[in-house]
């Protein structure tokens, strides 16, 4: 069995407006090892929410895949419809073809920010989960909804044989995620995607989801792709990070190194930016700033040459970074970063 | 932050306060119960401080925040305010006309820059309306007023033309701080202002709220669940819990030695940005407790490590412990809690 669950390589995911081109995702390569986690850090804008709609082939009209591979590399359960070779290239699947469907929601699930949104308003919760299950494996209705008040259970809703009942309205925000995870958890996928699922959430809440998520993924030994914004949420659940900006990966390597050894110029910015509980410990009564990048997320119409970042970028080589695009430098085990400044 | 004035009596100070919506059932529409969103809160903020408010869903701090600046009538309590104008007045209990002159000097800026701006109107529309109301000024005065704002906010005066689709997250939040300028108050609610944003963008609005707030001398009731922001931000820190204030203390003391349980798990929840694996983590159970049927006694009973029989039976007064330290707990005197010293230590 290979290490990597997913090779993602040169993926360009574009959408083509009236008004130009969005480069969404723009050449990204990433590598999602089996039964690990890997986090996606980066602001609006960068790709991330598309980079994973794009692998569940969910990626709306216009957009389109352009170019690249997604290499799934498979093990063939007992319970499937069907058997699937042991890769595959998601990108060459047809979206709505049987291949796609066997995957999606039962290979490779997906939880999102908004639990509201991921769920119908009108059906209960437990209607919402047996279909997924009645969809991908061969039991009768009795026998899913006895899977699914297992799966409720299994992700701590308090009372799941009435909570498979209720409408989602009737649940707080934190235990609609938690039917949410059921729901996708209850194929046994290989792969969980979540896009920021608990932003939405209130702190303690989130560190029981984040809590309940690092116990799943070891109960159920499958891989993670977290997707956030938030750099503490990273350092909590991630053991590999990759660092996006405008459709593209800038850095990765592991947890450790991006917290205490960041390289590219936008991750060290990030870090510096975010206001931090030991600062409390140095107060004094100035007034203390906090450092900021300058300017903004450029236009996404807009196709700079060379280095994305160079306009916001503190270290900028003139002539190098606004001309040549930089390519990606493997700096040590396992740390890649895409920066002219460590060119030799 | 800026030094707080020297001025020896607050600006704002807010008594017994209370806010209950009725539950209405039935054909007949009877009161079956009250939502109790706010109930008794008590607090008073100096010139020039910023006081920090947070809490969860549901905890009432943003429906404090709303009753405080009359966009919603309290229940009962007094909010006693040091107008510019009218002078010391209970904000609670003016009448329309009095409230127009406080609505100059005690503005509040939202958390969703997506929807806080009427899509409909322009840049100077949207900053303009607020001194048009108020007949503060007209014609080329109003553009110049509005040019002087939208140039103290970060934004270019050239844009003023613009809708608000032409902007982003950040530049609308700058909108609506400019709308909240405007009319030149002394007094700012800021309901979750950089919640919405991206990290980069938070820092920029965050400094932003700090350089006004010592060029123009304002005051600041910041309102959030982020205690990484109030730590920063806030002078003065209070937290809420399903309508109750339970903890107040300057933000040193609060982060240092927090002395009501749910403030430590508050803390102990945060997921700091930091890799080493976390030994003494508070987890709460449970969910948070329902206002408009809470529990007997102490709200927080049912969630707390710490709770005894006092504490399902009676409701613990909001005291003094420390100078300027206060809190809502029976155990508060004997409980040795987790502060930001032993969580940064893992």
């Amino acid at each position: 069995m290979t290490e990597n669950l997913i090779e993602i390589k040169n993926l360009r995911t574009y959408f083509h407006l009236a008004e130009g081109v969005v480069r969404a995702v723009d050449g990204v390569d990433l590598n999602i090892k089996r039964k690990k986690t890997l986090g996606i850090v980066g602001e609006s804008g960068c790709g991330k929410s598309m980079m994973s709609l794009s692998l569940l082939r969910l990626v709306p009209s216009p957009g389109k895949i352009e170019g690249g591979e997604i290499l799934y590399h498979h093990t063939v359960h007992e319970n499937q419809d069907n058997a699937l070779s042991s890769v595959v290239d998601i990108t060459k699947l047809d979206p709505m073809g049987k291949e796609m469907r066997s995957i999606r929601g039962n290979q490779i699930s997906m939880v999102f920010q908004e639990p509201m949104t991921a769920m119908s308003p009108i059906l209960t919760i437990g209607r919402q989960i047996t279909e997924v299950i009645t969809l991908h494996q061969k039991v009768n209705q009795a026998e899913a909804r006895n899977r699914a008040i297992e799966m409720l259970a299994r992700v701590r809703m308090p009372k799941p044989e009435r909570v498979i009942d209720d409408y989602p309205f009737q649940l707080s925000g934190g235990m609609r995620q938690r039917a949410v995870i059921a729901m996708a958890l209850c194929c046994q996928p290989q792969m969980l995607i979540a896009d920021e699922p608990t932003t939405a959430l209130d702190v303690t809440t989130e560190a029981q989801i984040l809590q309940l998520m690092r116990d799943l993924q070891e109960e159920f030994g499958m891989a993670i792709l977290y997707i956030t914004h938030n750099l503490g949420v990273i350092a909590e659940i991630a053991e590999e990070v990759a660092v996006m900006y405008l459709g593209k990966v800038v850095e990765q390597t592991d947890v450790k190194s991006i917290f205490y050894q960041p390289l590219h110029p936008y991750t060290r910015a990030l870090l510096q930016s975010i206001p931090q509980l030991k600062d409390v410990l140095l107060r004094h009564d100035d007034a203390r700033r906090l450092q900021t990048i300058k300017g903004m997320i450029p236009d996404p119409y807009q196709h700079l040459k060379g280095c994305p970042f160079h306009p916001r970028c503190p270290e900028a080589i003139l002539g190098v970074c606004d001309t040549v695009e930089p390519k990606v430098i493997q700096m040590g085990e396992g740390h890649i970063v895409r920066c002219h400044l460590y060119d030799k | 932050m800026t030094n707080p004035a020297n001025k020896s009596e607050p600006l704002l100070e807010v008594q017994d306060l209370k806010k209950y919506f009725p539950i209405k059932r039935g054909f007949f529409k009877r009161v079956v119960g009250h939502v109790k969103a706010v109930d008794d809160i008590n607090l008073h903020i100096m010139e020039g401080e910023t006081l920090g408010m947070v809490g969860e869903s549901g905890c009432g701090k943003t429906t404090a925040g709303r009753s405080i600046m009359r966009a919603i009538t309290p229940s009962s309590g007094k909010v006693m305010f040091r107008d510019p104008i009218l002078g010391l007045v209970d904000v609670a209990a003016l009448d329309d006309k009095d409230l127009m002159h406080v609505r100059r000097s005690m503005r509040m800026i939202f958390q969703d820059p997506y929807a806080s701006l009427n899509p409909r109107m322009t840049i100077l529309d949207i900053v303009g309306a607020p001194l048009r109301a108020m007949g503060l000024f007209h014609g080329k005065q109003l553009e110049d007023r509005v040019a002087e704002i939208l140039d103290l906010v970060g934004l270019r005066p050239e844009y003023m033309r613009r809708y608000p689709h032409a902007f982003s997250g950040g530049q609308r939040q700058r909108i609506g701080i400019a709308r909240a300028l405007a009319p030149s108050p002394t007094f700012i609610v800021c309901d979750e202002p950089v919640s919405a944003l991206d990290v980069s963008v938070q820092a920029q609005i965050l400094n932003l709220l700090q350089d006004l707030q010592g060029k123009l001398g304002l005051t600041y009731l910041f309102v959030a669940h982020d205690l990484s922001v109030v730590a920063h931000i806030c002078n003065r820190v209070s937290v809420m819990y399903v309508g109750k204030m339970v903890e107040l203390a300057p933000t040193r003391d609060l982060f240092v030695s927090p002395l009501h349980p749910y403030t430590e798990a508050l803390m102990s929840a945060i997921p700091l940005p930091d890799p080493r694996p976390r030994t003494k983590r508070v987890l709460l159970s449970g969910e948070v407790a329902n206002p408009a049927s809470p529990p007997s006694g102490c709200y927080f009973h049912p969630r707390c490590s710490y709770c005894q029989d006092i504490c399902k039976t009676e409701e613990p007064a909001f005291k003094e412990l420390t100078p300027g330290h206060f809190v809502k707990c029976h155990r508060a005197a004997e409980l040795n809690l987790t502060g930001v010293s032993e969580i940064l230590e893992h």
